[in-house]
């Protein structure tokens, strides 16, 4: 299969670690991954602060580029949200409306690709630590992904998972974070309280987003959890 | 900034930094979620029974006009006046017209968030009348003279020890901070305001249409005493509380217990069809109903958001937000706070003075996962943000939209924002937090993730 690889804004400027683990555990399953270098970012920042034509105006391209690609397949549950439903309503009325439908169908979540679309849960990955799982609320809540990032850490050998308590927004809500800087911080400290409380080494996400809030409060309290994108922790060999 | 802005971010900053006052709503609400939960497992299929109160409340609001009137037409039919208020100055107008024709000196109440949207209490002191709170929660707001906390628990930012003070100092007697002490002192001083009450002022939860009833959940019995004693019985509720028929009660009492309390059944439900008819031996002698609209009609026009007016106040959604967990009610300033106030104050009081509340939110959606009569609340946040900025863009914000725009779809540009930002990290580095620092909003609390050199892309393009 050709694999259309969606690397988000903040993953390719910040994290490229997650993006580059998704390119090779997609090859190591025998696909041939794509990465269109003139896409840098799905659009959700304008679109979220109620600038929908600034949206239109980054997303329409990508519509126009991705609609007939085989798959797309996004690291992150809040962009892929953002391509699979809120396209949808950006782009209703338009003469991009049959064009974001067809990405939106063809448009999926890394794990929920994994799991659902190609029926891989074994990746031969080894990561031997105590890990939590966050969900991010876009892929939670949007996307309904629970299950698919955990039935992949189930099959890490070494891997101990340890759920959180409550299933709670880490805060960062992107512009939110800065628009509330309170706000958003108290919610982030509820988010790692829980988190030391497993007594886990690493905070496991599928979205680098709410980690690099999450990463950016440890670091400054100095705690010692770290963080992972799920990518690569299936990377780990 | 608007001021109503300005004076939610005060009191947000004093509020998230009260870290025993979060501990302790938290704490409350995690309480909360472990009873809503049992009882949810006690219906056939929680998801059908939030499934067919989203229809029955959908149905109910597209069809108002009709309901309404069949509503009206049985309740006159049994004697009760009604009467219709198009905004809160003439709810007030109505209800101290029927307190001053009747003489009366003495208003005791039940539970009415109707009766906070129009500032009631206040127009009638005003006025020289004594009103008493008689819901327990209530009651201790009114004596520390504050707002509700939450819409379905009044004081639940309070601890017993700061409740045995306010009635030591208010009321001159607090044996200890036992609730069922504390519960005896305010039943002995409001029993005898009961008996001395010449008005029984109420709410509603439901309207019923097709038998023209009012139903009145209640946990304290008080709003049977406030509905039962006082010759005169006035009651207060939003037009969207219809329900279009009795046996709709079987779904929404058990489930408004179960999304607001974690109860299978809130103590007292009442169904009031009248005032005292012929050989009865109780109940009021007259029965003023006010049905307020105060730009509910305005929210029924919008098609997109409609569906708000489906909520049965039931604070589901005010419980498990993050964002009312550590801010607070009273940061709000609305009425209704929380999600559901978030959506609906911009309809009820303005768009661009309480957008400010749809903004501040991290569209975590725990909300609509939460609320039995689903709303898509954290959607609709979404939609006012749309509007607000449509109606009133902010300049920078918009030219900073457009800019990106044009970085993101120039792949030049992209890879030349991201050099710039590698370079300039060791500087921000330096005035990181402090006043210079351009991204202090962030790194006051929060580090930066270092920017590594090789971008995605740039390792992306090197490889092939």
């Amino acid at each position: 299969m050709t694999v259309t690889l969606f690397i988000p804004c903040f993953v390719d400027a910040l994290f490229p670690r997650a993006g580059i683990s998704m390119v090779e555990v997609l090859e190591r399953l025998g696909h041939k991954v794509i990465c269109p270098e003139e896409i840098a970012c799905c659009g959700q920042p304008p679109f979220n602060s109620g600038y929908w034509d600034e949206a239109r105006t980054i997303a329409a391209p990508i519509v126009e580029k991705l609609h007939d690609a085989e798959v797309v397949v996004i690291g992150s549950g809040s962009c892929g949200a953002m391509i699979k439903k809120f396209y949808l309503e950006l782009f209703a009325g338009t003469r991009h409306e049959a064009m974001a439908k067809q990405l939106s169908e063809r448009t999926w979540e890394f794990s929920e690709f994994l799991v659902r679309k190609l029926g891989v849960t074994d990746l031969g990955a080894k990561f031997p630590h105590k890990i939590t799982y966050h969900d991010g609320c876009h892929g939670l809540r949007e996307l309904n992904i629970k299950l698919s990032p955990r039935a992949l850490l189930g099959k890490v050998a070494g891997l101990e998972l340890v759920e959180m308590k409550e299933d709670v927004c880490c805060g960062f809500g992107g512009t939110f974070a800065a628009k509330f800087p309170m706000i958003s911080t108290a919610m982030g400290e509820v988010k790692i309280g829980n988190a030391v409380e497993t007594g886990a080494e690493y905070i496991v996400s599928g979205d680098s987003s709410c980690l690099m809030h999450i990463q950016g409060l440890l670091s400054r309290q100095g705690k010692p959890l770290k963080t992972i994108h799920l990518a690569e922790v299936l990377n780990q060999r | 900034m608007s001021t109503f802005v300005s004076d939610f971010k005060e009191r947000a900053a004093e509020k998230t930094g009260d870290l025993r006052l979060r501990q302790f709503i938290r704490t409350a609400l995690r309480g909360y979620e472990v009873s809503r939960d049992k009882r949810k497992g006690a219906f056939q299929s929680w998801e059908s029974a939030r499934q067919a109160a989203a229809e029955t409340k959908w149905e109910a609001i597209n069809h108002l006009d009709t309901h309404l009137e069949s509503l009206v037409a049985k309740l006159e039919a049994r004697g009760t006046k009604v009467h219709w208020a198009s905004n809160a100055q003439q709810a007030r107008e109505i209800i101290l017209k029927i307190v001053t024709d009747k003489k009366a000196r003495s208003i005791i109440k039940s539970k009415a968030m109707t009766s906070e949207e129009i500032h009631l209490n206040h127009a009638l002191e005003e006025k020289g009348f004594t009103v008493i709170e008689s819901d327990l929660g209530e009651f201790i707001v009114q004596l520390r003279h504050e707002a509700p906390y939450h819409i379905v628990f009044p004081s639940m930012h309070l601890t017993r020890d700061e409740i045995r003070d306010l009635f030591q100092k208010e009321l001159g007697d607090a044996p200890s901070n036992s609730p069922e002490d504390l519960t005896m002192v305010a039943r002995r001083v409001m029993r005898q305001k009961y008996i001395q009450a010449d008005i029984g002022f109420t709410g509603g939860n439901f309207a019923i249409a097709e038998t023209g009833m009012i139903s009145i959940t209640e946990n304290e019995g008080n709003a049977r005493l406030t509905a039962a004693l006082p010759k005169t019985m006035i009651t207060l509720m939003g037009i969207e509380k219809v329900l279009p028929r009795f046996s709709d009660l079987a779904l929404f009492l058990p489930m408004l217990a179960t999304a607001g309390a974690g109860q299978p059944m809130t103590c007292y439900n009442t169904m009031y069809s009248g005032p005292r008819q012929a050989g009865e031996a109780d109940g009021p002698e007259e029965w003023h109903v006010v049905l307020l609209d105060n730009r509910r009609t305005e929210l029924l026009a919008d098609a997109e958001q409609r569906d708000s007016l489906s909520c049965i106040r039931c604070g589901a959604c005010l419980n498990v937000c993050p964002i009312f967990r550590n801010v607070g009610g009273h940061t709000y300033g609305t009425t209704y706070s929380g999600p559901v106030g978030s959506v609906i104050t911009p309809h009820l009081r303005g768009l661009q003075d309480w957008k400010h509340l749809s903004n501040a939110s991290s569209l975590c959606g725990a909300c609509t996962e939460a609320c039995p009569v689903k709303i898509d609340l954290h959607h609709h946040l979404l939609q006012n943000r749309r509007n607000a900025s449509a109606s009133q863009p902010s300049f920078f914000e918009r030219l900073a939209y457009k800019l990106f725009g044009i970085v993101a779809n120039e792949p030049r540009f992209w890879w030349l924002a991201k050099k710039i930002g590698w370079l300039t990290q060791p500087l921000q580095h330096a005035i990181k937090s402090s006043a210079l620092d351009p991204a202090k909003a962030w790194t006051k609390t929060r580090d930066l993730p270092p920017q590594p050199r090789e971008s995605f892309k740039d390792w992306w393009r090197n490889r092939k």
